[in-house]
This record gives C-alpha cells, structure tokens and sequence, in this order.
C-alpha cells in the first residue's frame, strides 16, 4: 500500500468542495436561531445588502422593462396581439427575468461587497480575534449576512419587477401606443397568484445560493491581497453560474 | 543543541499557568517544534523569544487551542487545551486576553465600540456601566479622547493601545502579547512597555510576550525562554540570558548575522548555481 497520498482528480476536488459547502452551510442554519434573537444584526445586514442596493436594481429594472417593452410589442404586433403586452412583460418579469437579473446583480454588488468584508476580516486578523474573545464568527458575523442576503433577495426582485413593469408601460403604453386599459386589465386576468410565487421561491432559492457562496468564500479566503481579489471574483462566477443552474431547475419543476 | 540557562520549568511546574511539555508540531514537512518544553508562573511577565520563523505565534496559537499539537501536551490551568470541546475552550478564552501584532481592531466599529465589544457580547450590563468600564480602560492606556475615532484614523502605536485596552476589559488572568512592540516608534514603545508591566503588577495578571525585541523584553520579563529550531535553547530571568555564554544566545542577544541560527537559507554551492546559471544563459542565448 502507498503511503504517498493521491493527488485529488477534478471530480475529487468538485465532491470535496461541494461536501466543504454543505459543511459550512450547515453550520450557520445551526447559528441562525441565536443570530435571529439579535435582530439589530439582521436589520442592519437588511439594510447591507438591501437598501444599498436599490438604486442599480431599480435602474437595470427599469431597462430591463423598456427593453421588454419594445420586444415585446414589436412580437406581439406581428400577430396582431400588441394589448398582451402588459401580460408578456409581467410574466416574463416576475417569473423569470426579475429573479434572476436580480440575483445577478446581487451577486455583483451585495455578494462582493460581504466576501471582501469578511475576507478582508479574515485578513487582519479579526475572526481570529472575535475566536480569541470566545466569540464565534459564525453566529456574529457569518449568519447575520447570510441571513440578510436571503431576505433581501425577494424584496429586491419584487422591486426590480414593479420597476420593470413601470419601464414596459412607459415604453408600450406612453410611447408605442397600447391601449392603457387593455395593457393592465389584460395583465390583470391572466397573472395568477401561481406565477407571483414561483418568482418569490425563486429568488429565495437565488438569495439563498447566491449568499451562501459569498460568504463562504469570504469566510475561506487566502489572509492575502490576492487571496481577497480571487475570492470575490469565485463569489461573482460561481453566484452567476449558480443562479443560471438553479433557474433552469426550478422552472422546469414548476411546468 | 539545549542549554537552560536556569531549569525553570520543572520548578515552576505548581504555580504554572501555562505548561508545554514535549510538543511537536509540524506544518507538511517543515517541522515547527521538536520536544519544546516550557512553564509560564502565575502572576509573572514571562518572554518567548527567538529569532523569526521559530514558531513564536505558533506558540501562542498552541496556548490558545486555535491549533493542535501532533504530540505532547499544552495545559492552561491544567486543562489539556487541545481535548477541550468547543464551550470549554470559550470559556477557557474568556479567563485570557490576547493583544495581536497588528492590533486586529474590528474595522466598522469605533474606539469606544471596540473596547465595548466583548462586554456586549459576554455581559448584558446597562449601558451606563458598559461606558464606565470602557472609558476606564481607555483612560488607562491614554486614549479616553479617542473614544469616538475610527480603526482608520488610529496610528499604529494608537490601535495596538485600543486592542489593549480591549484585550483587559473583561479582567482576564492570562494576558498574551503577540510581537506588541513591531513597527511602533520609540515613544509609542515606550508606552506599551510601560503599560504592559502596569498591567501586570497593577491587575496581578499573568503575562506572555512574544517578540524578538531583547532590549524591551529585559526591561519588563520575570522569565524569559529562547526559542530556537524547535527547541526552547535557554531559559531563565533576561539577567541569566545576558550572562550566558551560550552560542545561540550570544548570537541572538548580541545581534550576530551567522552562527547556530545561520544566515543563509539552506541553498546549493553559491559558485555552482552561479556559473550554472551563466552557462545555461550562454547557451540559451546562442540558441
């Protein structure tokens, strides 16, 4: 028998990493109860990854519903059916685009912003400090983010689709010319309660994956400048990657 | 090569705070410590020291169960730390305080919050009492005005006496200093030197300090330990150390570029790799 361990193949390396994940994540939902009896932490890391994300969300909102507005009429127009805009901007809004364009975002702004935070306390020293005042990092620092990425995620994507929606109107209605009655009553009879939670669940799903990575990649940063630049760039890449996967996923469960 | 310089351990084994006794500790192939030994006494300023890279924040990473030895055994209060489980070894961190290198303040609070943390976290004292306490800290180490600055507006000599006051807070029995004079200037040294053996007399705390600065170190130590290649090579008061005649320790105290802890790091024949060098150059080129 060697005594010479074997180096890891891909494969391996993918297991060991995704177990790690699962390891982690198990670890803060064992800390989310105390850290949910401190909700002045929650609220604050709301405000972190929420509110000082609201301006891109509800600029690319509004783009992404102009842009949805002008496709939209201009397919619908060919068959003669431009007053189902209203419904082809909402579905498409709330069930997929708003969701997932929101976890995107989320990923670039919020995401970076907590691995690079917690990175760069794992860099100086300050978890280990925390550790070193018998204070555990995971319930004071790691659960409250996560808790407050996954919160915020919902409340993101149902701004950025009502922002979305306003964009479409503007374009479609003010603009194109569809009849305003016909654009909301349409959108109105056909939306069911059905397609506005399957866009809630998704971006639960989305703010859950999309957290967890971010801050486990801060939480296993490198202690060093570089370590902290290849951290954040693996939470943008694995977040993006991940919310497309999981997209795919969960639409196809809820056909 | 093991010389002690006075047999300290075994005698201060029944008032030792801190006892390690035949550690071994390696990172992959490069082995930290071989079979060190040491004691800290209750109530004493005891000095690690040695030259860089001889496991001196290993050491205090041992003492604090932040990793674990391969053999041999660390105690505190005669608890063995490595066996401890996760609350045993909280609890065991609320009786120490640790003052890190680079102070490691939390960034995104303030002087006063900082000092404060621990309190909130640990205690559920009315606010009244929380700013008493902190404020008596940070008047204690000069820095009572500076309550509502910033990590990032602190000079270095100013952070290391935020973590300070923050490492005493809670009134702990073991206080471990990891290298507090790096990086600092003269008076700012002078301050932490001063402070920390206030500190001990004042509070009956016992001390580790870590460094390499011999000067500063004598001026404060009860007990001293010299690290070297994995062994604790010398031991005794600073007064002991200075009077050996011991190589290593001459090297160290004296500041002496090559000796037992050589200058160069291991490296094949200096000519050979030169004109190794040269010749492959020559022939790369008229490739």
């Amino acid at each position: 028998m060697s005594v010479v361990p074997a180096r890891d193949g891909p494969i391996t390396t993918i297991l060991r990493r995704i177990g790690a994940v699962v390891v982690f994540l198990a670890s803060i939902l064992a800390q989310c109860v105390p850290a949910l009896a401190r909700p002045r932490l929650i609220v604050h890391q709301i405000y972190n990854a929420g509110a000082r994300s609201l301006i891109i969300i509800m600029l690319c909102g509004l783009f992404v519903g102009m842009v949805l507005g002008l496709q939209g009429f201009d397919l619908l127009q060919r068959f003669g059916s431009e007053d189902a805009l209203g419904v082809a901007a909402a579905l498409g809004l709330l069930k997929e685009l708003g969701p997932v364009v929101t976890a995107l975002l989320f990923a670039g702004r919020a995401g970076t912003a907590l691995t690079s935070e917690i990175g760069l306390m794992r860099t100086t020293d300050q978890l280990t400090a925390m550790q070193m005042m018998a204070v555990d990092p995971m319930q004071r620092v790691v659960a409250p983010r996560f808790i407050g990425g996954v919160f915020a995620m919902p409340l993101l994507a149902a701004i950025f689709s009502l922002v979305g929606l306003f964009g479409a109107q503007l374009v479609g209605v003010q603009m194109m010319g569809v009849d305003a009655g016909a654009f909301w009553s349409q959108m109105q009879g056909a939306v069911r309660l059905d397609d506005v939670q399957e866009g809630f669940i998704k971006s639960l799903v989305f703010g859950t994956a999309c957290s967890l990575v971010a801050v486990y990649e801060g939480y296993h940063t490198e202690p060093t400048a570089a370590g902290v630049g290849l951290a954040t760039t693996r939470t943008v890449v694995t977040s993006s990657v991940l919310t497309l996967l999981l997209d795919y996923i969960l639409t196809a469960a809820f056909l | 090569m093991t010389e002690n310089v006075r047999p300290a351990t075994a005698s201060a084994a029944t008032d030792a705070v801190v006892e390690v006794r035949g550690v071994h500790y390696a990172v992959g192939r490069r082995e930290i410590f071989a079979g060190l030994d040491l004691a800290v006494r209750r109530g004493r300023v005891t000095a690690i020291m040695g030259p860089s890279g001889t496991g001196k924040t290993t050491l205090l990473r041992l003492i604090t169960g932040q990793i674990a030895p391969a053999s041999g055994e660390v105690r505190v209060w005669g608890e063995r730390v490595a066996h401890l489980g996760r609350r045993e070894l909280f609890a065991l961190r609320r009786r120490t305080g640790m003052l890190f290198q680079n102070g490691a303040l939390l960034t995104d609070l303030d002087v006063f919050e900082n000092v404060a943390f621990p309190v909130r976290e640990h205690t559920n004292l009315p606010e009244p009492l929380i700013r008493e306490l902190v404020l008596t800290k940070l008047h204690a180490v000069g820095l009572r005005g500076a309550a509502r600055l910033m990590p990032s507006e602190l000079s270095g000599g100013m952070a290391r006496r935020v973590a300070l006051a923050r490492a005493v807070v809670m009134d702990p029995e073991l206080l471990i200093y990891d290298e507090p004079f790096v990086g600092l200037d003269p008076i700012s040294m002078g301050v932490i030197v001063r402070l920390i053996r206030q500190m001990n007399r004042v509070l009956g705390i016992t001390s580790i300090v870590v460094s390499h600065d011999v000067h500063e170190l004598a001026a404060i130590a009860d007990d001293s330990y010299l690290l070297s290649q994995g062994r604790c090579v010398a031991s005794g008061s600073p007064e002991d150390l200075r009077r050996s005649d011991s190589e290593v320790v001459r090297q160290f105290l004296d500041g002496v570029a090559d000796g037992p802890v050589p200058f160069h790091y291991p490296a094949p024949d200096y000519r050979d790799e030169l004109l190794g060098g040269t010749g492959r150059m020559r022939i790369g080129g008229r490739a």
